[in-house]
């Protein structure tokens, strides 16, 4: 199989043709469209080893993150940045809100290769670490067919630059990841999910005053009017959180985060879709107002909101970029430029020149993260 | 030797005394933290401010000198060691803490801030910054991430690339680059990762954004004592297998053990081959409900004595043991060398087996210190410098001990670098692919090879020389270079 996709990636290499990578082919909404012919990775599949006492797993690239979590929650263990599955979901009843119980999502198609490739993560994010955190060595294999190997199966390696970590997020635009090793954590013994009616610039002050404190959060949003909060951790510590913080209890919360993680309730479902990753703090953005109060859902305390807008490109990352980040066409018609926040110049040319070194004929995933490579 | 006429051109950039090239000035500035390295600077740059240090590399890009830049200078692989011909760019005075955003949980600071000073300044906000380098006392943040260092802690709150959030970076023309955001995220690569443990070879640092965290209400440590120092690694599996990451897990072996308590009378137990210190912070119940599963695994791990530090005094005491295991060590012999490899943490028990057998062999007695948590190790060989040719047969038991690392699955290099002194062992550690990507990752950041020459990632002509390959599955590495 690895000597199938190397004869392929050198023949492209030499032709210069291009190679869209693919593995379950759940998130080829994300970026901007590509073009080329399907390098398909699902049959490099397969956990190479798992010792649940090391913390680490390594899996191929074409692993379901289903039957990857599976094997971890055998152990007690769990990928802690939450990574989304897209999988199919069970159409939602009329009138739904963020307080009614849904069905959970059937996982199908996501793969670890993706996921990392893509480099999203859920809703525990801001409280655990993100994909990128996680992962502690890859396999790949260059634009020019050389399989490579960085970083490694331990917690702690500083030796050579960390282009394992490069690759996160790259979209496949460095390299075919084959192979990663990722570090894994204990699941939380109990967890347990509140809810408060607060207003958008409340909610975001609390998001961040809790964040300041020693309570066990693994999870927060905001919609409509409702903080919703989750804590996860050692039973007693839960319950300790619980009795400070107040709230609702929310019923069948897995479900609730599930979707959140996929984005999969109906407010998702708007086009164009942005999602504005911002310093935490940020008040109530003007843009958000001008989207109208429902067309917004904060998350990962404050520091992702997602608006359902038509503003502009060019408003909208004036906005972001004046709350210190980036806003990304999430889905619906990328516009002129592209789905991510243009680079300055100076981290452009690094850009050009990485892309350049490690995949020179300009093969993978061409225009998936900048129009110009 | 630098021409008078750049030397010239560079006083002008900066104040008289921002720039040093009298010998006994310059002598401070001869080795890191690694002092078995030295060599005398010939021009030592002290920027005030950042302007002075784009300036600075600018000036270097057009003469193509070569920069080596330097923090507090506590590194423990040479990797700011003076290279000749090139100018020493000190970072120390650029030591402002910029800004704390408590509801934000951030810092904003320049490089030469100490690592302590961070969470001292966040300190009346409940809040500090977590890793802690056993160094944390001197060594500043630009350091720390042009290593990204560690400490006691990692394995529960991560390594300096999980705690930072933005960075202002200058490349060696002179271009600033605004790496990271005040977002959990940026778009296109991650940059910061990159940068983050680059070793001074990719850009110079001017600012770091990091991520401050609540302090956490309690924390307890467990001392456990085994007549076996396998059963103390098995016991580290154990703890982890049992849902509990640790703020803190550390293992000292007989010797260690024995040093410590000499020098700072922690109390440990004395007739025991291994000591665990296992903490656990968090929330006060949930600390409570942690210590109770810990105790439980280490006696059914086959601890021969369990205590809880009873008062906060008396778990003080217990890292105190911990925590001046290098000095202690350093007591017993006139010098020791501080290795630094991680592995797998269940190859302990033949790692360490196979280090004792070593140090027979090479008539070199080894204290082990080990953040176990994270597989890191610290073998500290004993020596006598003044004794023709111990230094070099301490080099290379080093030198085994970590090409074994790398033979059971680990790496050469858990948390203090390559610098020069790991240099060799790259080699081992990466075939001619890698190493050559890894050029190509320089050169799209310094083509001209101007930053740090020389250190972190070995010419692939040199491993050749140096003949320091390991034969792995009887697979030669570099089959394709030449060899005399």
């Amino acid at each position: 199989m690895l000597d199938t996709l190397i004869d392929r990636i050198r023949a492209a290499h030499e032709n210069a043709t291009p190679l869209i990578i693919q593995g379950g082919g759940s998130k080829t909404f994300y970026g901007n469209a590509d073009e080329g012919e399907v390098l398909a990775t699902r049959a490099l599949t397969g956990v190479v080893d798992y010792q649940p006492k090391e913390l680490v797993l390594t899996a191929r690239a074409g692993t379901p993150l289903a039957e990857i979590e599976a094997l971890l929650a055998e152990q007690g263990q769990m990928l802690a940045f939450e990574p989304p599955h897209y999988g199919e979901f069970p159409l939602p009843q009329a009138g739904e809100g963020a307080n009614d119980a849904l069905p959970a999502p059937k996982p199908i198609n996501a793969t670890l290769g993706g996921s990392i490739a893509t480099g999203l993560s859920g809703p525990r994010r801001p409280y655990a670490g993100a994909a990128r955190d996680f992962v502690l060595g890859v396999r790949m294999i260059d634009g020019m067919g050389q399989p490579l190997r960085f970083g490694g199966q331990v917690i702690k390696n500083v030796a050579g630059y960390d282009v394992s970590r490069l690759m996160v997020g790259a979209l496949g635009t460095l390299g075919l990841l084959t192979e990663v090793s990722l570090k894994v954590l204990p699941k939380p013994a109990a967890e347990t999910t509140l809810q408060f009616e607060l207003d958008e610039a409340d909610a975001i002050l609390k998001m961040n005053q809790w964040a300041g404190q020693p309570l066990p959060l693994s999870a927060t949003s905001w919609h409509a009017g409702l903080l919703t909060v989750r804590l996860s951790g050692a039973a007693s510590a839960v319950q300790a959180a619980q009795a400070k913080l107040g709230g609702e209890a929310l019923k069948d919360a897995t479900a609730f985060w599930q979707r959140l993680r996929d984005q999969a309730t109906p407010f998702f479902d708007k086009r164009p879709l942005w999602r504005l990753g911002v310093k935490p703090t940020t008040p109530p953005l003007a843009v958000s107002n001008r989207s109208g109060g429902e067309a917004q859902w904060i998350e990962w305390g404050g520091a992702v909101r997602w608006l359902a807008s038509d503003l502009s490109a060019a408003t909208l990352r004036e906005a972001a970029k004046t709350a210190g980040g980036h806003a990304t066409l999430f889905r619906g018609d990328a516009p002129a430029g592209g789905a991510f926040t243009p680079l300055a110049p100076a981290l452009l040319t690094l850009h050009r020149n990485l892309k350049q070194r490690f995949d020179p004929s300009g093969i993978f995933n061409r225009g998936r993260l900048y129009p110009d490579f | 030797m630098l021409s008078p006429a750049f030397l010239s051109q560079l006083r002008r950039l900066l104040p008289p005394h921002c720039v040093l090239n009298e010998r006994e000035d310059l002598l401070p500035f001869e080795s890191d933290g690694l002092a078995a390295y030295r060599n005398t600077p010939d021009v030592v740059a002290l920027p005030e401010n950042e302007a002075q240090v784009a300036a600075i590399l600018q000036l270097c890009h057009q003469h193509k000198v070569a920069v080596v830049a330097r923090g507090a200078g506590t590194g423990l692989s040479a990797g700011a060691l003076p290279v000749d011909g090139a100018v020493l760019l000190v970072l120390a005075k650029l030591n402002r803490i910029k800004s704390i955003d408590p509801l934000a949980r951030t810092a904003v600071v320049e490089p030469g801030v100490r690592n302590l000073a961070i969470s001292e300044a966040a300190a009346p906000h409940n809040l500090y910054y977590a890793p802690d380098p056993s160094s944390q006392i001197a060594c500043s943040i630009g350091g720390n991430v042009a290593e990204n260092s560690g400490g006691v802690h990692c394995l529960k709150y991560g390594l300096t690339v999980h705690n930072i959030l933005k960075l202002r970076a200058w490349t060696i023309d002179g271009q600033l680059l605004e790496i990271g955001s005040e977002a959990l995220d940026s778009p296109g690569y991650d940059l910061l990762a990159l940068l983050t443990g680059s070793e001074g070879m990719l850009a110079v640092i001017t600012e770091v954004t990091v991520k401050l965290l609540p302090r956490p209400e309690r924390a307890q440590v467990v001392l456990a004592a085994f007549d076996d120092v396998a059963k103390a690694g098995a016991a580290v599996g154990n703890i982890i297998a049992a849902g509990v990451i640790p703020a803190g897990l550390e293992m000292m072996d007989r010797l260690a053990i024995q040093a410590a308590e000499a020098f700072v009378h922690a109390g440990y137990p004395l007739d025991c081959a291994a000591l665990l210190l296992c903490e656990v912070d968090g929330i006060n119940e949930e600390v409570s409900d942690d210590i109770f599963t810990v105790r439980k695994v280490l006696a059914a791990s086959g601890a021969i004595e369990i205590r809880t530090a009873e008062s906060e005094e008396q778990r003080l005491k217990f890292w105190a043991g911990r925590k001046a295991a290098f000095p202690a060590v350093g007591r017993l012999s006139p010098d020791y060398y501080c290795m630094d490899g991680t592995i797998p943490r269940g190859q302990l028990p033949h790692v360490l087996r196979r280090i004792s057998e070593m140090s027979a062999e090479f008539g070199l007695p080894v204290a082990n210190v080990f953040h176990a948590g994270d597989g890191n190790l610290h073998p500290l060989i004993l020596f006598d410098a003044n004794q023709p040719g111990e230094l070099h047969k301490a080099e290379s038991f080093g030198g085994k001990i970590l090409e074994l690392c790398v033979e059971v699955g680990g790496t050469i290099t858990g948390e203090h670098g390559v610098g020069l002194e790991k240099i060799r062992q790259m080699c081992t550690q990466f075939a001619t692919p890698e190493l050559t990507r890894f050029h190509e990752v320089k050169a799209a950041f310094d083509p001209d090879k101007l930053l740090n020459p020389g250190k972190a990632v070995p010419e692939l002509h040199r491993c050749a020389e140096w003949g320091a390959m390991h034969i792995h599955d009887n697979q030669l590495p570099h089959p394709e270079l030449p060899r005399f």
